[in-house]
């Protein structure tokens, strides 16, 4: 399994041509208190920068864009019950999605560690 | 003083916000912090329980000298001032000729002169305005800082005993800490407090010196935005502005019975009318039944889909434990308890209609 990081600070935990992504620990510190998440839904297909969810804040909203093409496999239903958990655990238990990649070769385009740590650096 | 560059000006507090992790932005031409390590809604929760300090000090305050002041400041507004007696504050709007608000304001009473409070955003427009009156308008340089919170007394008068006799919209003038210092006991939160008019030279000291009590920390912008939404308090350029009458804003109480009915001051031909006949539009709390905020700008409609009015403030109340908004709906839909729909993201959302504030206000009375 391998990770990789977008420019939107969405992480991506690639498995074969599934995954599951989420968003970085930087991105949920910088949003602050998250309290609602709307997601799509399992079926939903999408493409490269499509929105693909809303994150709440006390702050702000800000929408999640989607880092490569794909389809929803499942949502995190814990996100709508329990949104501060993207606040507790954004790269463990609160991942947005599993989905099934359209093309594995996007994988290219994003960054590893290494460049994600050098890019929020 | 004329603005010459558009660099935001920075406040005497600008190096203790950098210091203490402030998140600063550019708000109505001024740096001012969003919010400081601890977060928006902790800094919410840190002034409804204990007590939080605000640097406020890019509003505009502003001293009316002259004959008659009140009588002169009353050609602009429609509350009462004449009858505003020496150390009390009142809220107060001025209003243009077709009855809409131009900035809402706090008047004070200082004895020999009139202390007024407006908008940072406002301040250019309502110096000129009061430059109209044949008064003489000394805008002060003060630093201004509001604490917040039920602690506030006991942290206040431990430096100023007296603030401890003020009661809710009085003001003096008084020592803190050895220096002189305009004290309201009022604020923007819907909690106990005071603003706090401050030397520019001793700011920093004093802020620093108030900071060392336990129950007072640092709060930001964000949390005055959720803190004075929660309690019902309209923010000019938001819930207020030039279309927006102060009867549909809810805001009949803040001009007083004897100016209501003689009128005389802008706009009146519009606000009597709406005093007598009810307006075509009302402002209003809304409660989205589910969990997402609405947020300004978000439509609301009735259950057959017809767009009734518009969100003008939304989001999360920390305190409250839910989103919360308010925003303007036709008059017919205003009654608390009544069902309507938000349309958030393209999506109808069910929300009801209910009773501002959102949260009980602790003023002291």
């Amino acid at each position: 399994m391998a990770t990789y990081y977008s420019e939107e600070h969405e992480w991506i935990d690639v498995d074969g041509n599934t995954a599951t992504l989420g968003i970085t620990k930087h991105a949920a510190d910088a949003l602050g208190e998250v309290v609602f998440v709307e997601l799509k839904e399992a079926g939903d297909t999408f493409d490269k920068d499509d929105e693909i969810g809303v994150v709440e804040s006390v702050k702000a909203a800000s929408e999640l864009y989607a880092p490569l093409a794909g389809e929803v496999l499942e949502a995190n239903a814990t996100l709508e019950s329990d949104p501060g958990s993207v606040n507790e655990d954004p790269e463990g238990n609160a991942w947005f999605y599993k989905i099934k990649l359209e093309d594995v070769t996007d994988l290219e385009n994003l960054m590893d560690e290494t460049a994600y740590k050098a890019f929020i650096a | 003083m004329a603005q010459t560059s558009s660099d935001p000006r920075k406040t005497p507090l600008y190096d203790l916000h950098v210091e203490m992790a402030g998140k600063m932005v550019d708000f109505a031409g001024w740096l001012m912090p969003v919010n400081y390590a601890a977060g928006v809604a902790a800094e919410h929760k840190q002034c409804r329980e204990k007590a939080a300090l605000f640097d406020v000090s890019h509003m505009g305050q502003v001293e009316l000298h002259g004959e008659n002041a009140a009588a002169k400041l009353e050609t602009l507004v429609p509350s009462s001032l004449t009858t505003l007696p020496t150390g009390k504050a009142r809220y107060t709007f001025f209003t243009n000729p077709q009855g809409g608000i131009m900035d809402d304001l706090i008047v004070a009473n200082g004895g020999d002169y009139l202390f007024v409070v407006v908008n940072a955003s406002m301040r250019d427009q309502d110096i000129k305005h009061m430059r109209s009156l044949d008064l003489e308008v000394i805008e002060n340089d003060d630093a201004l800082i509001a604490i917040q919170g039920p602690s506030a007394e006991a942290i206040i008068a431990a430096y100023a005993p007296v603030a401890a006799t003020l009661k809710f919209m009085e003001t003096t003038v008084t020592y803190l800490g050895g220096t002189m210092c305009r004290i309201s006991r009022l604020g923007y939160t819907g909690e106990d407090g005071y603003e706090i008019s401050i030397p520019t030279s001793h700011v920093e000291k004093i802020t620093r010196a108030l900071l060392e009590h336990p129950d007072l920390e640092l709060a930001g912008l964000g949390a005055r935005d959720s803190l004075r939404l929660e309690a019902g308090l309209c923010l000019y350029g938001n819930d207020i502005d030039n279309d927006t009458s102060p009867v549909e804003a809810n805001l009949v109480w803040a001009m007083q019975k004897a100016r209501r009915e003689a009128g005389g001051f802008p706009g009146a031909e519009r606000i009597q009318r709406e005093l007598a006949e009810g307006p075509s539009r009302r402002l209003v709390g809304i409660k989205p039944d589910g969990r997402a905020p609405a947020r300004r700008g978000v439509e609301v409609a009735d259950s057959d889909g017809n767009i009734i009015g518009a969100i003008t403030s939304g989001g999360f109340g920390p305190t409250f434990g839910g989103p919360i908004s308010m925003g303007y709906v036709a008059a017919e839909f205003s009654a608390v308890g009544t069902a309507v729909n938000l349309l958030i993201r393209g999506k109808s959302m069910p929300a009801t209609i209910i009773k501002l504030p959102f949260i009980k206000q602790n003023y002291k009375r």
